[in-house]
């Protein structure tokens, strides 16, 4: 243990000083970012600079970040027990958090739609928006609502793979007139790329949750449950 | 010298210390939701207002509830949840 | 690199170190809650080195801001991954830590 510690302690040292020696004798940069994003914003078509570039010029980035999300939530969902979902026993059901909810749900949401829409031309955007609503999902589900339409299964795959179908079907159809994959035409820019945050933050949101959703909610003990057959009294 | 930054920066390594040192799990998880709303507010101070809102709210909120969650998990003693006959299938 | 240490500097170098923290608390710890932390914290680390350097001397960058967002993001996707698999093993193993680590 003690080896280890120490071992682990000249590794991370190493690490820190050749990082350290690599922040020092950094070469100059050759590009210019910031003035190229700047002199592209008008064909943007959003106010917002990493609007942009998250969701015009480097948009092929944020698709393939879509995709891992959807991976990890297929992946859960691949992992997940036969169990009834009982968010009742989650502990924290009582009616304080309750009522307190049925005042702040409304404002939660109200603020996730604000953020998308403020994310074309100053701070807020889809992943913020999409974490937002989760949070609220989150918050319900510790106050005890059930949330059943999640067991749809196929609702809630539509509902996980909105964001990226969505993303991939407009990348496809603006390739009719002869243009590369995901170029915009400028002059429906800004309503594509609002229509893909929409989609992405319902996307982006509902995986989240279910993300926190899947975890399974009981500690039972494996070998109680094979020698008895059933629960413990 | 920006002694604002250099002291945000000096207590952002020591929570991210205390997070990965402390004995009690519970703790170790306080200080990393502290260390992501520290996160937040250097965000700001690098003028990425963006990245402050999505570190608050992922960072900080979502991820502290997920690791609290799986907290309460482990701390539930084997056998101890609330009886329900039909939900081992 | 003469004069003052820029403020986003300053943060690059704290990424630095806090990139080592999480680093040595990822291989020195056993417990996988502990090493999910430490990942976490080497993330972090890795997102303000990135941020602080590109904005050293030249102003503020959307395009690191961009990526970071969408890296805090997969981050959280895998931080609660990762708490499904664990949940699993735990439930499965009654332990917290992988065998071959003892």
């Amino acid at each position: 243990m003690i080896l280890r510690a120490i071992l682990a302690g000249l590794l991370s040292l190493g690490v820190i000083v050749a990082l350290g020696w690599a922040v020092l004798e950094r070469p100059a940069p050759v590009e210019n970012l910031p003035e190229r994003v700047a002199s592209a914003m008008p064909e943007s078509g959003v106010e917002h600079p990493i609007t942009a570039v998250l969701l015009n010029f480097r948009s092929y980035d944020t698709l393939l970040e879509i995709a891992v999300l959807l991976l990890a939530v297929v992946v859960a969902l691949a992992l997940r027990e036969a169990q009834p979902d009982r968010p009742e026993q989650m502990g924290l059901d009582n009616p304080l958090l309750r009522s307190v909810m049925a005042w702040l749900l409304p404002l939660i949401l109200v603020v996730a739609g604000f953020l998308l829409w403020a994310g074309s031309y100053q701070p807020g955007g889809a992943f913020q928006a999409g974490s937002v609503l989760a949070a609220a999902g989150v918050l319900l589900r510790l106050a005890g609502a059930h949330l059943g339409w999640l067991d749809n299964a196929a609702l809630l795959r539509a509902g996980l793979a909105l964001g990226l179908l969505t993303f991939i079907g407009i990348g496809m159809v603006v390739m009719l007139p002869g243009v590369p994959f995901l170029t915009y035409p400028e002059a429906h820019a800004g309503t594509l790329i609002l229509a893909i945050e929409l989609t992405l933050t319902l996307s982006i949101g509902l995986t989240l949750l279910s993300l926190f959703r899947l975890n399974p909610p009981y500690a039972d003990d494996p070998d109680d449950a094979r020698t008895q057959g059933g629960p413990k009294p | 010298m920006p002694w604002l930054d250099l002291f945000l920066g000096f207590t952002l390594c020591v929570t991210a210390g205390l997070a990965l040192i402390a004995r009690d799990m519970f703790r170790a998880v306080i200080m990393f939701i502290v260390f992501g709303l520290l996160m937040a507010v250097a965000w700001v101070r690098l003028q990425a207002p963006d990245i402050a809102l999505a570190e608050a709210a992922i960072g900080a909120g979502l991820t502290g509830v997920l690791l609290l969650d799986t907290l309460g998990y482990l701390r539930r003693p084997f056998g101890s949840r609330v009886d329900n006959p039909d939900d081992r299938s | 690199m003469s004069g003052a240490i820029s403020g986003y500097l300053v943060f690059a170098w704290s990424g630095v170190l806090l990139f080592g923290l999480g680093l040595f608390g990822f291989i020195a710890h056993r417990h996988l809650l502990r090493r999910l932390l430490a990942f976490n914290i080497m993330g972090s680390g890795a997102f303000l080195v990135l941020v602080g350097l590109a904005q050293d001397g030249r102003g503020v960058d959307p395009v690191p801001h961009a990526m970071v967002i969408t890296g805090i993001v997969v981050a959280v996707a895998s931080t609660a991954l990762a708490l499904v698999v664990f949940r699993r093993w735990y439930r499965a193993s009654g332990r917290t830590d992988l065998p071959e680590d003892t």
